[in-house]
């Protein structure tokens, strides 16, 4: 249920997201989901990789600050109210979401999720029968 | 390990002695040589008979890297230029570089008191000494290839820079002693990491480490990358390269070699002489040499003296190591602000590496202080709200030491200049002339 995302300190200097994703392509490693968080200085890429550990070796190797983090991804129809279903769970439990990213495709919808106790949260969601991607669902969709 | 036990452990009376008398030797010899000398003493009204020993020194001129500048190249120098057998220049880093002469005897002395530092460090005839300091101008390279080979030691002079190389001769060479800067030496641990080589497999096992000022915490961690003991030397060329001073394995200040370069502690603003243990501008005047004596040479190195015997039996008076220099010290906002401060902090917090830049600049009047840090990659969180926490510690660390708040940028590992000579930490951007 537990999936690793890779995450990778950027300064905003141009170029710099282009060096590494070319890295990336090279060694042939598809990205499934991106975002970027940005402040004045620097940004935050998370990212979900298919292969995450060679993907951390690589850009270490290249001189890139990088960590693996655990994200959960969560499945829901696309339709109006389901994420604000699944996060109502999360709330109920007192649950903080650190943060979170997510796209639509066709009849489903996906929510990559970090919260503040992954454990906990995968808990409460299987309990409550929503439906959580493992690496490779998401990997392929 | 000590090289010269009658003149490193001599009695203190017997050393004050050899100094009176030395002192006034030289005093003699400017005064008749160098018309400069005369000139400046005839100013304060002073004749070389007035000069009794120690007690007198305070009475001298002061001697500046100006004066040897306003003498460019050879005017300062006591004997005919035919005794001179070797020149060696330090880069300007305004106007014309600082040129030293040597006589076959200068050469002698510089190679003794090298001889006695690398003894101090536990370097013998048994030891191969990698010299990575620059052959050439620099005093640095010639300066510890001759006192090595005195000492006996192998020498293997690589010069500085060419890092592969450097490596090359570390595995096959075997060498067991490095020359280089503090700088250099944390660069060399990072080339070796980054090709794989476990210093712990190298013969490896002393760094001779000077020519620019370094913190304990950077001592720390080269100790630690390179797997060696890491010993502080100091010199400068004016007063004849390395060899002035070095720490012994007790690492407890350098011991300066004193039966030949003679040392006082000033106020840099006052001038005026400090008592024992003050903290104030170091202050040589040779009292050996012969091709270019110097007269209270002003090194604007910060640090204090002290005269306990130490524990590993010399009894040469010992400098704590130098906190900073006069001259590179920043005013900021009103604040005195010495890099290697800036430095200590860094290195306190394990979050960040040793390698930093410091941008000075002046917005709307007002100094800004930008520090620029390198991130670790091992605590990179992917959280913008942890590293940002990072940043307030490391300014909140920075402003309980400096009494200056700072703004910080943290950049990414591997991304700031690393110097293979003097560390270039310091931009100022500030026009203040």
């Amino acid at each position: 249920m537990i999936i690793k995302q890779l995450s990778v300190f950027l300064e905003n200097r141009s170029g710099r997201l282009s060096e590494m994703t070319k890295l990336l392509a090279k060694e042939n490693i598809n990205l499934s989901a991106l975002s970027i968080a940005e402040t004045s200085e620097y940004g935050i890429i998370r990212t979900v990789v298919s292969e995450p550990e060679k993907a951390k070796d690589l850009l270490q190797q290249n001189n890139f600050s990088v960590s693996l983090t655990d994200i959960i991804c969560l499945n829901m129809p696309n339709k109006p109210g389901s994420l604000a279903e699944g996060l109502d769970i999360l709330s109920q439990h007192d649950i903080s979401v650190e943060y979170m990213y997510a796209f639509s495709h066709g009849e489903e919808a996906f929510a990559i999720i970090k919260t503040d106790n992954l454990i906990e949260t995968v808990s409460i969601l299987e309990k409550e029968k929503l439906d959580l991607l493992q690496a490779e669902e998401l990997y392929n969709i | 390990m000590i090289w010269n036990k009658q003149k490193e452990c001599i009695p203190r009376s017997q050393m004050k002695e050899w100094q009176n008398k030395k002192l006034k030797e030289t005093v003699n010899t400017v005064y008749h040589n160098v018309p400069y000398y005369r000139k400046k003493m005839q100013k304060k009204n002073i004749k070389p008979s007035d000069i009794t020993g120690l007690s007198d020194l305070k009475k001298l001129p002061f001697t500046t890297k100006e004066d040897l500048r306003n003498n460019y190249p050879y005017n300062l120098f006591a004997v005919p230029l035919s005794q001179i057998i070797r020149v060696h220049a330090s880069s300007g880093t305004t106007g014309k570089p600082t040129v030293v002469g040597y006589t076959r005897e200068d050469i002698a002395t510089w190679s003794e008191v090298v001889a006695r530092t690398l003894h101090c460090a536990a370097i013998g005839k048994d030891d191969f000494i990698q010299i990575a300091y620059g052959y050439g101008l620099f005093t640095g390279g010639l300066g510890i290839h001759y006192g090595s080979e005195k000492a006996g030691s192998t020498v293997i002079p690589v010069s500085g820079g060419n890092t592969a190389k450097q490596i090359q001769l570390l595995k096959d060479f075997g060498s067991t002693a490095i020359a280089c800067t503090p700088s250099y030496a944390l660069y060399l641990a990072e080339a070796l990491q980054k090709e794989g080589i476990n210093p712990a497999d190298l013969e490896l096992e002393i760094g001779i480490l000077g020519a620019e000022p370094w913190t304990d915490s950077m001592r720390s961690e080269i100790e630690k990358k390179l797997q060696i003991k890491a010993y502080d030397i100091y010199g400068l060329s004016e007063i004849i390269g390395p060899g002035v001073a070095s720490e012994c394995h007790e690492q407890q200040g350098l011991h300066i070699n004193e039966d030949h370069f003679l040392p006082e502690i000033i106020d840099p603003e006052t001038k005026e002489v400090l008592t024992e243990g003050d903290k104030g501008e170091l202050v040589f005047s040779t009292i050996t040499k012969k091709g270019l004596p110097l007269l209270r040479y002003r090194t604007k190195d910060l640090t204090h003296l002290n005269y306990n015997k130490c524990a590993c039996g010399r009894t040469l008076v010992r400098m704590e190591k130098c906190l900073g220099r006069s001259d590179d010290m920043l005013i900021i906002r009103g604040v005195n602000v010495f890099p290697s401060q800036i430095e200590s902090v860094l290195l306190k917090m394990s979050e960040t590496k040793p390698h930093y830049q410091l941008i000075v600049d002046r917005e709307n009047n007002l100094d800004i202080l930008e520090v620029q840090v390198e991130v670790k990659n091992h605590f990179f969180s992917d959280e913008i709200k942890e590293l940002e926490k990072l940043k307030s510690r490391i300014k909140k660390n920075l402003e309980n030491t400096l009494g200056l708040s700072a703004k910080i940028k943290l950049v990414e590992p591997q991304t700031l200049k690393r110097s293979t000579g003097k560390s270039q930490r310091v931009i100022d951007r500030r026009e203040l002339k």
